[in-house]
């Protein structure tokens, strides 16, 4: 029986690993690469922390399986180990984690500025202003582009034009966008982009992406914001910089059509 | 020591005053108890039912994960008759919500300084009652208001809604009472809540700090007491310092709400055609002071679970505390750092991302002393004579979970893989691999362990192995695909994720989730009816039933009022296992109270060593 509650803490850690070694098979991974270049240096990071813990957890668990089997196939009547420890083990497991951990940390710091410290950004955002407005509310997104050939402001313009929850952006080029909200806590949360960015009332916080692959992908709510939370569905609209410009375009044409207009042009 | 030695006198003569005078009525012995020993099982009584009730809140949450916007079977007609028995949105919300505020704020951090604190303090350290026994009978019954406010918060809003933002209350959702509908009273009686529990903590860390520094028995130094107590000790100092912030914050939050103060309002802000707010606040403050105290309340959730764990290791393992200093200074570096780390919650709020580096650092350097305690733990085991009892598999279960809990939190304090994994079911993964995993196996050790100092009576070991087998298994069939379903990008608080094409083939793993939480929850039942059981009809036992070293097993089972018999006076450390002095007495356990046998037992003055 001892032997038997011994491999118990063996077994489930295998388990466990299976799990997740048959997971990507399954579609339990992530919903797909990451479309965008910061997004897959994120997953490279995730892999590596992943090694590393695989590795430890495997150590530990092995470790902790096999001192429970050592115990329970102990000679009956035979002595246990008097030993109040050992300051060398205390000194080995105290400082190779602590390199490890301090590796780990510092290599995160360059994706972490590239992603959110102004002065690490990509050029080409610093260049021009932010592209749109991505204004959370309860509960959907709204997307304000300025009028073209203008700059966006922070207080809304005449000429500006109005989306819902679909966000159209070009591709091979970093967009840079204001992200804003109208009402409680939101947050901004593109899974295949891997960027999420809360969005707080009061504040005005710059965000940006890259994606080079045309195509439709999600945007979602991260943050508690009512009971409509898991409602806040959009999606963001990859495509060629002239689609966008035309997509820019109809938009206005449709904003400023008055019903009258179009009779005028005939005349 | 000399100064203390006087002492001794002092105390038996006061003990045996109690004994010559006090003949205590029904109502003082068992409601409004100044006993420690009787506050320590009423917080243990109270706290598990309301682990039931909180248990109960989950099954709920995850049936409507499993089969959204199905009728519950049975209770469903009984619960939400209005709604046909579905769970609507808002009133998943609450569920939500009120499932984590009961688990941490009335089960986990009670359970761990209410009940084991308060029963075991006195005990381990050899004093006859709490420094201030009035005070500590206080502490439990300022939790009553609080489970009063908690269980109004339900009904307040009508059927269907309640306190609506989350146990983190993140303004505005939490501030403005227009942005929930239905919110209105029930958030304000949340937060009363929340000053009631906050208040019943407070009364119990001055009181925990108080008499661990003052009551010890001679001849127990610092560095003589069991690992329970230093947790204790820690966690006591951590929520001195910790909580007043967040007792200030939720009166804030209060204010904002009733009087319309503005401390987490800006301007400008108009939610479902109210006046738009005066403004002059920053939501992103309440996050600050919130987590300031919340993170800390992780360790406090946590530490106490990890000291019992250490003295139930090497009493099972026959053989000391592998590294006894280590781990006491990794407790107190755990404390220390824990009080620098709360912006870890806060890397995608848009607070100042250089913060984000920093608490990146620190919350990195956190995970160190947790690693020595865990390596502490193994070697512990290591070489001993393992009893395979319920104690020793729920301590050994509380350590591999505390290895994946520990593990998956690197990823979400590595700042940019975080940028993925915050709000997502990782998150959900990881923290109940500490709380549940870690720390309610570390509590489900201990009721066995100290059961029979409490009732005279041993828990039954089959009932005790089949719950510890069928929650582990329960247990990690709930939480780990879930550090799958954060991966997959699943967001926390969604009441229909399968609303989003990306989550839809998601549904049979949250289906084989809910059917492995239900199997946890009904396993509580072997737990309570074993509890109740063995109260009243478990094997009756001695002083010392497992051979520990503690001076509270040189006590009577159950001990009377003012704890000891004899005045306990400490000779030696709490885990002498397997020593040279044990085996010369035949044994292999030396209590602490045993004196040397070259001392002759008339001796007042200790060992000096």
């Amino acid at each position: 029986m001892k032997k038997l509650w011994a491999l118990f803490f063996f077994f489930w850690p295998l388990v466990a690993l299976i799990v997740c070694w048959i997971a990507p098979d399954r579609g339990w991974w992530f919903p797909s690469e990451a479309k965008s270049p910061l997004g897959s240096r994120i997953d490279d990071l995730f892999y590596l922390i992943l090694v590393i813990v695989t590795v430890v957890f495997i150590g530990t668990q092995f470790a902790l399986g096999y001192v429970l089997w050592k115990g329970a196939t102990k000679e009956e009547g035979s002595e246990a180990y008097f030993s109040h420890g050992s300051h060398s083990l205390e000194l080995i497991w105290t400082v190779v984690p602590a390199f490890v951990l301090v590796f780990i940390a510092l290599y995160q710091m360059d994706v972490w500025a590239e992603f959110r410290v102004k002065s690490y950004y990509p050029e080409e955002t610093l260049k021009d202003g932010p592209m749109m407005e991505v204004k959370a509310r309860q509960f959907e997104w709204r997307i304000r582009y300025p009028e073209p050939g203008k700059d966006l402001q922070n207080q809304p313009q005449p000429g500006d034009l109005y989306t819902v929850n679909e966000m159209h952006v070009p591709t091979g080029k970093p967009v840079k966008f204001n992200l804003r909200t109208d009402d409680v806590q939101h947050a901004f949360f593109a899974p295949q982009l891997r960027v999420k960015q809360d969005a707080v009332a009061g504040l005005i916080i710059p965000v940006w992406f890259m994606i080079e692959e045309a195509g439709d992908y999600d945007l979602v709510c991260a943050e508690l914001c009512g009971w409509g939370h898991y409602k806040m569905r959009a999606t963001i609209v990859a495509e060629p910089e002239e689609k966008v410009a035309e997509y820019i375009e109809q938009l206005q044409a449709d904003q400023n059509y008055d019903g009258v207009a179009a009779d005028e042009d005939d005349e | 020591m000399a100064t203390i030695t006087p002492a001794i006198e002092s105390h038996s003569d006061g003990h045996s005053h109690d004994h010559d005078h006090h003949e205590i009525g029904f109502v003082s012995k068992y409601i409004f108890s100044t006993d420690h020993k009787m506050i320590g099982i009423q917080f243990l009584v109270t706290t598990l039912v309301m682990l039931m009730a909180g248990g109960a809140l989950a099954l709920a949450v995850r049936w409507q994960l499993a089969f959204p916007w199905e009728s519950m079977p049975v209770i469903g007609k009984l619960l939400f008759s209005g709604e046909g028995g579905q769970i609507s949105p808002e009133f998943y919300t609450m569920l939500f919500t009120m499932h984590a505020s009961v688990m941490i704020f009335l089960v986990i951090i009670p359970i761990l300084a209410g009940a084991f604190g308060n029963f075991l303090i006195p005990l381990q350290i050899g004093a006859d009652d709490m420094a201030f026994p009035v005070l500590n009978m206080l502490s439990y019954w300022f939790m009553w208001p609080a489970i009063v406010c908690f269980g109004a918060s339900f009904f307040v809003g009508g059927a269907t809604a309640g306190p609506a933002a989350g146990w983190t209350s993140y303004p505005l959702l939490s501030a403005l009472v227009e942005s929930a509908p239905g919110s209105g009273s029930a958030q304000t009686f949340w937060l009363l809540g929340l000053t009631f529990v906050g208040v019943s903590s407070m009364m119990g860390s001055v009181n925990y700090m108080t008499t661990i520094i003052n009551m010890r028995a001679p001849g127990m130094t610092l560095f003589r007491m069991p690992l329970t107590i230093w947790s204790m000790f820690i966690t006591a100092i951590l929520q001195a310092f910790a909580l007043p912030v967040l007792t200030a914050a939720g009166f804030m939050l209060l204010t904002d709400r009733i009087l319309g103060t503005c401390f987490f309002i800006p301007s400008g802000i108009i939610v479902n055609n109210a006046p738009e707010t005066v403004g002059g606040g920053q939501p992103l403050l309440w996050q600050h002071l919130f987590w300031f105290y919340s993170h800390p309340a992780v360790y406090i959730m946590l530490l106490p679970a990890m000291g019992m764990v250490s003295d139930m290791l090497a009493c099972m393992s026959r053989k000391p505390v592998f590294g006894y200093k280590p781990m006491v200074y990794s407790m107190a570096a755990i404390a220390g750092l824990g009080f620098i780390v709360w912006g870890h919650h806060m890397f995608t709020s848009g607070m100042n991302p250089a913060l984000g580096m920093t608490f990146m650092t620190s919350t990195m350097m956190i995970a160190l002393p947790s690693a020595i305690k865990t390596f502490n733990w193994i070697g512990t085991i290591w070489g001993g004579n393992v009893r395979f009892n319920t104690v020793m598999l729920n301590c050994a279960g509380f350590v591999a979970m505390f290895i994946v809990g520990g593990l998956s939190g690197i990823f979400m304090a590595a700042v940019p893989v975080d940028i993925y994994f915050h709000d997502t079911y990782f998150i959900v993964a990881h923290f109940h691999y500490v709380l549940f995993g870690s720390t309610l196996f570390g509590v489900f050790a201990a009721i066995t362990f100290w059961f029979p100092k409490m009732f005279g009576r041993t828990m039954n070991e089959t009932v005790g192995k089949w719950h510890f087998v069928l929650t582990f298994v329960g247990f990690n069939g709930t939480f780990f695909p879930m550090h799958l379903l954060g991966i997959a990008g699943m967001p926390r608080r969604y009441a229909n994720p399968y609303l989003h094409p990306y989550l839809e083939h998601l549904l049979p793993m949250n289906q084989f989730i809910t059917f492995s939480a239900i199997l946890m929850g009904f396993a509580q039942f072997l737990l309570l009816g074993n509890f109740l059981y063995s109260m009243f009809c478990g094997k009756k036992v001695g002083r010392n039933p497992w051979g520990a070293n503690g001076l509270e097993w040189s006590a009577p089972s159950p001990p009377g009022h003012g704890n000891f018999d004899v005045p306990p006076v400490c000779y030696r450390g709490p885990y002498e296992y397997s020593s040279p002095e044990a085996k010369a007495l035949g044994q292999d356990f030396i209590l602490q109270t045993t004196p040397p046998p070259e001392m002759p037992e008339s001796t007042p003055e200790p060992a000096s060593a």
